[in-house]
């Protein structure tokens, strides 16, 4: 790879959460910035701004994340931060059905009101309240199999989810924030599904200091161990 | 307030005969009116007013109200350990037991209690004044604060298999102060302890109570059952209820309600609120509130604690020298953007800076709001980012909204450092955060390049740092501002400013219990004196847990408290020490107008 030595280019891409209050929009965000969980997180008041680099292959793409808060008197703050969204991520709480109907209306509405090109994924979180916490990592330290022995509380069935994307060609995703399943994959498809054209590069002051950090982001990952990849989003 | 009321004991004399008693305790009503205590003017720093020779004068003369040196008409003003019935004994126990009172301590002893008092009291209060306040509690009266430690404890929930209802309604009723919230058509909105489930009933016979009263177009204000004080707030289609057994005023409950109330209309706006219910009176308002309840809960737990904020309706600012503050206020006007409505700079719930515009300042009630979402509730400072928050500063205008900026600037060691002190959580909280508000819901990304203009400034200059190594040092100890005195707390209101400040609380009110009990001191200081009919300037309070002084002139509020030996001279001159320091720092303390664009 030659790309060690010469400066990817790089661009931002902005990134809108939607969706029901506490179905995990922060804990995703939460996970994905900063690799961490809380367990009693409270809720978001207004709107978080973030941002956090995620390292393809041929660029790197920096995220400016809006973290909507889910309450209905926001409602009409959304197409505030959906405007000019290139990104949406629209999030469902797999143990509540109800989290899934609201989620509907979200992309609804932005099918309708945000801009054109805008890339959705839909995803449903907590997976690790459910049986099948983690199927993509069964080499188990059995940490994930401890806190479900309660049984199944899945309410909202893959296939239901997954048909309804395909027909609204949606990404789709089941994660867990609170392991960090399947997170930062969410925001690496984003990053590839977003076309080339829309993607601005950045340029002038700002964008020589993003590329130089997106340079020393990558160094770190050549020299750490091989699990950054799957936390972070170094793909 | 119950125990302001009782007539004054007489001040304990040497030559006190029976008649003179008699004569004295009519005396303090007049004695108190503020002609005679401000003949008493208190130069800055020159004592003496105060001091023993006087009171050692007026006890051989018997007291003349109109004589401007009389120390008695100080006012002689038990505190909890006085009861009605106390005073009367006291009377007799005193006229048998002068001769044991040590010289020099004459004034601050309550000496009628002394037959009442255990062997292990006399004891201590035989060593010195080194008695902390609180230190000593009488055996024999069951504490106020029994059960404080658990006050903030989770009742568990219905899913807790362990627990049935009785028990859980139990654990409700252990409580010492509740807040509850509900519609005037008797929907539950908000109770700061157990699932509304779980009270339901009760709030329904709250409901029905209130309700009774409103219907007899005489509305219930309060009442008492039992030792718990109900005060009762009706704001348009809103009931607050405040039950209380910390001993609190009912306008101190009620200035707490408003709070509420104001903390909900900061969510909704006044004319929301008022749509909701004329348009629907069943309404449940939980759904447009949803996810303030955290907000409303921090607001009534610092209510519980006890806020010297809160209570002096006043800010804290962090303490700075004036060319510091002047040159992080010019560089925070230089990168004024031009949406900015108000611009503050926040250290550890401190205020370091604020900009605004000539005519207009900023309400204390609004900061308040302000300052209990970023620094008392966690969601902000969890989002780890920065945030963009619709908000109503229901003092500035009830009927729109606002939109706050927020960054915290990271860097500060937060979480490490707040384990040194888990009580005191504004001492041990140094985080530095940026506040631009604006009136205009698209002007983030303008107020995020002032921020990121101002950081660059401050940081040029040092002045970040300045900041943070002042917030993580934290407030200095009385013995810091005044040495040797034996005052062990105090506040002091600069009322022109309506700003605060106070020493530490470490290391006497550390934990939970003592704070409560020294802030509890003080808010029966502070009802005492603003007490509607009250013309008190100076108040002097003792009791067998501590003495205390209260002293307001329109320029200032000024409130102390030392331990139960601490005679009122020393208690004088620590006073006096402290305020020539306040004087002395005026322009380090507090922030003077601020930057004026
Ligand atoms: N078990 C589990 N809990 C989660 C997960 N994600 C979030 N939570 C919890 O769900 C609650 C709401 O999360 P939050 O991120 O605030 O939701 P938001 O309102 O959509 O931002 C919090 O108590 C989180 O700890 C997850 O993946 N698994
Ligand atoms: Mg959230």
């Amino acid at each position: 790879m030659a790309d060690s030595n010469a400066p990817k280019p790089s661009s931002s891409v902005k990134l809108v959460l939607l969706g029901e209050a506490a179905v995990g929009k922060s804990s995703l965000v939460l996970r994905f910035v900063n690799n961490d969980f809380q367990e009693n997180k409270e809720p978001t008041i207004g709107a978080a701004f973030l941002t956090q680099k995620c390292n393809l292959p041929s660029r790197t793409i920096k995220f400016e994340i809006w973290d909507t808060a889910g309450q209905e008197r926001f409602a009409s703050l959304a197409p505030m931060y959906y405007r000019n969204a290139q990104a949406a991520l629209v999030v469902y709480d797999l143990t509540k059905p109800t989290s899934l109907v609201k989620a509907r209306h979200w992309v609804a509405e932005l099918q309708r009101q945000a801009s054109p090109g805008i890339v959705i994924a839909l995803v449903g979180n907590k997976l690790d309240l459910t049986n099948d916490g983690e199927p993509g990592r069964g080499d188990g330290d059995g940490e994930g199999v401890e806190g479900e022995d309660s049984g199944d509380a899945r309410k909202v069935s893959t296939e239901e989810a997954k048909s309804y994307a395909e027909e609204e060609s949606l990404l789709f995703f089941e994660t867990s924030a609170k392991t960090g399943y399947n997170v930062a994959d969410v925001f690496t498809a984003i990053a590839n599904a977003i076309p080339e054209t829309s993607l601005k590069s950045t340029r002038g002051p700002g964008a020589s200091n993003a590329v130089s950090r997106g340079g020393e982001e990558q160094r770190v990952n050549l020299n750490g161990p091989r699990e950054t990849a799957k936390e972070g989003c170094a793909c | 307030m119950k125990s302001a009321r009782p007539p004054l004991p007489p001040r304990p004399s040497l030559q006190a005969t029976p008649k003179d008693r008699a004569s004295l305790q009519s005396k303090p009503t007049t004695a108190l009116s503020s002609m005679t205590i401000q003949t008493l003017s208190f130069p800055d720093g020159s004592r003496g007013t105060f001091s023993t020779t006087v009171e050692n004068s007026t006890t051989n003369d018997g007291t003349s109200p109109t004589d401007g040196h009389d120390v008695s008409a100080m006012g002689f003003h038990p505190i909890g350990s006085a009861r009605k019935q106390d005073t009367d004994e006291s009377m007799s126990v005193m006229s048998m037991a002068p001769t044991l009172r040590p010289p020099g301590d004459l004034e601050s002893l309550l000496v009628g209690d002394m037959a009442k008092r255990s062997p292990a009291w006399m004891l201590l209060r035989s060593q010195s004044a080194s008695v902390q306040p609180f230190e000593v509690i009488r055996a024999d009266q069951p504490s106020t604060f029994a059960g404080f430690e658990r006050e903030f404890d989770d009742i568990p929930d219905e899913s807790d298999k362990d627990w049935n209802d009785g028990d859980r309604l139990q654990v409700w009723k252990s409580k010492l102060k509740h807040y509850m919230i509900l519609s005037s058509a008797g929907k539950p909105i908000y109770s700061r302890h157990g699932d509304l489930g779980l009270i339901n009933s009760s709030m329904g016979v709250v409901q029905t109570i209130i309700s009774f009263y409103e219907g007899a177009k005489s509305p219930l204000l309060g009442f008492t059952a039992g030792d718990a004080r109900f005060v009762v707030a009706t704001e348009g289609p809103l009931y607050f209820v405040a039950i209380s057994r910390l001993g609190e005023s009912d306008s101190q409950l009620r200035a707490q309600l408003n709070a509420l109330y104001m903390q909900i209309l900061s969510t909704l706006t006044l004319p929301v609120l008022t749509n909701i219910f004329a348009n629907r009176p069943s309404t449940d308002l939980r759904r447009p509130l949803q996810g303030t309840e955290t907000l409303l809960s921090s607001l009534a737990d610092s209510f519980t604690r006890g806020s010297p904020s809160v209570l002096l309706g006043a800010l804290e600012c962090l303490r700075l020298r004036k060319s510091h503050r002047h040159s992080i206020n010019n560089a925070f006007l230089k990168a004024r953007a031009e949406p900015l409505l108000y611009g503050l700079i926040v250290a550890g719930g401190k205020l370091v800076s604020v900009i605004r515009p000539r005519r207009h300042s900023l309400h204390p009630s609004d900061l308040q709001l302000i300052f209990n979402m970023l620094f008392e509730s966690g969601g902000i400072k969890a989002a780890g980012g920065e945030n963009w928050i619709p908000l109503c500063l229901p003092a500035f205008n009830n009927r729109g909204y606002l939109y706050m900026y927020v960054s915290f600037l990271d860097g500060g060691p937060d979480d490490s450092a707040s384990t040194t002190d888990t009580a005191d959580t504004t001492d041990g909280d140094e985080a530095v955060a940026i506040i631009l508000i604006s009136p205009d819901k698209e002007s983030f990304f303008a107020l995020q390049k002032m921020r990121d203009d101002v950081v660059t400034e401050l940081k040029k200059k040092g002045h970040l740092d300045l900041i943070k190594a002042t917030a993580v040092k934290g407030r200095p100890s009385v013995t810091e501002i005044a040495s040797s005195t034996h005052i062990s707390h105090f506040l002091f209101k600069s009322r022109a400013n309506v700003q605060f400040c106070m020493p530490s609380l470490q290391p006497t009110f550390n934990s939970l219990i003592s704070r409560r009990r020294l802030m509890s001191l003080y808010s029966h200081l502070h009802a005492a004196m603003h007490a509607r009919h009250s013309h008190l300037k100076v108040l002097h309070c003792v009791s067998d847990e501590a003495t205390s002084l209260a002293w307001i002139t329109p320029i200032f509020e000024f409130y102390c408290v030392a331990g139960p030996n601490t005679s009122r001279a020393v208690m004088t001159q620590g006073a006096n020490k402290i305020m020539q320091w306040a004087k002395r720092e005026e322009e380090r303390l507090f922030i003077i107008g601020g930057g004026v664009f």
